[in-house]
């Protein structure tokens, strides 16, 4: 049905082969879609969300503070970047999106269009 | 702090990372081993002034974070509650991917680290502990009459 499905198209023009993949939790009710994305180090102003044509993109920069001269030890964070892509499906509207940013969770609600919403159909016994 | 050009397949890089890379402090693996789910993810770097340990742990209440130094051994515990409705047959979870759970990672501190000075903040989802180093290990430049 419409559930969010993850495509790996469009990517950005320079280093797609350098991002990080955020995990996410994705609930669907019967008003919507609740994304929960773990960004850990990207600020609001560094975070982008966007949707075009039917492809809901979320992106963000880590950015932390500047140690001078420090040299790396242990690494498992790799590279300074979040990239993912979900095909949202004729089911919901992408121009009604909320997003919040709080602790590095990125939370998204995507209402379902309104002719998607489920409806009880009366069933009339004669 | 991040090293770039790294090959694409991240879950792959941080297993071989976690398999092969030296632990902080030392050539051989710690017997500690990486801590469970590797959440949070660690980066830790050296400065000639501090140790920076940055933990990647997003959506947690600071307050509950638990930061300890014992024996030259830093532990990070904590809880992360998970944000999926529970028992809800209104929904459906279609991806189940993020941490839940109780979490604890450690890392050795290096020989001259000063655990009467550790400073702790946690912005943005990333907790960033800075260890002083002992005045009398910094290096010092000789010189040479």
């Amino acid at each position: 049905m419409n559930t969010t499905q993850e495509t790996r198209s469009p990517k950005p023009s320079s280093l797609d082969e350098h991002n990080m993949q955020p995990p996410v939790d994705v609930v669907e009710d019967a008003d919507g879609i609740t994304l929960f994305a773990d960004m850990p180090g990207v600020p609001r102003e560094k975070l982008s969300v966007r949707v075009e044509a039917d492809t809901l993109i979320i992106e963000g920069e880590l950015s932390l503070p500047v140690v001078p001269e420090l040299q790396p030890g242990h690494v498992e964070v790799v590279v300074p970047r979040y990239y993912r892509a979900f095909t949202l499906g004729p089911g919901v509207d992408g121009d009604r999106i909320a997003a919040e940013l709080k602790n590095g969770v990125l939370t998204l609600r995507i209402p379902k269009a309104e002719r998607a919403r489920p409806r009880k159909i009366e069933v009339r016994v004669q | 702090m991040f090293r770039t050009l790294f090959p694409s397949d991240w879950l792959a890089e941080l297993d071989r990372l976690q398999r092969e890379l030296p632990r902080f402090g030392g050539a051989a693996g710690s017997i500690r081993g990486s801590g469970r789910s590797g959440f949070p993810a660690l980066n830790v770097g050296s400065s000639p002034n501090a140790i920076e340990i940055y933990a990647f742990a997003p959506g947690l209440d600071p307050a509950s974070i638990d930061v300890s130094i014992e024996r030259g051994v830093l532990k990070i515990a904590g809880v992360r509650k998970s944000e999926l409705p529970q028992d809800d047959a209104k929904n459906t979870v279609h991806i189940n991917e993020r941490f839940a759970g109780a979490f604890h990672r450690s890392v050795n501190l290096p020989e001259g680290a000063d655990v009467e000075q550790v400073a702790a903040r946690y912005v943005d989802g990333v907790l960033h502990i800075s260890v002083k180093r002992r005045e009398v290990t910094k290096r010092r430049q000789v010189a040479i009459q």
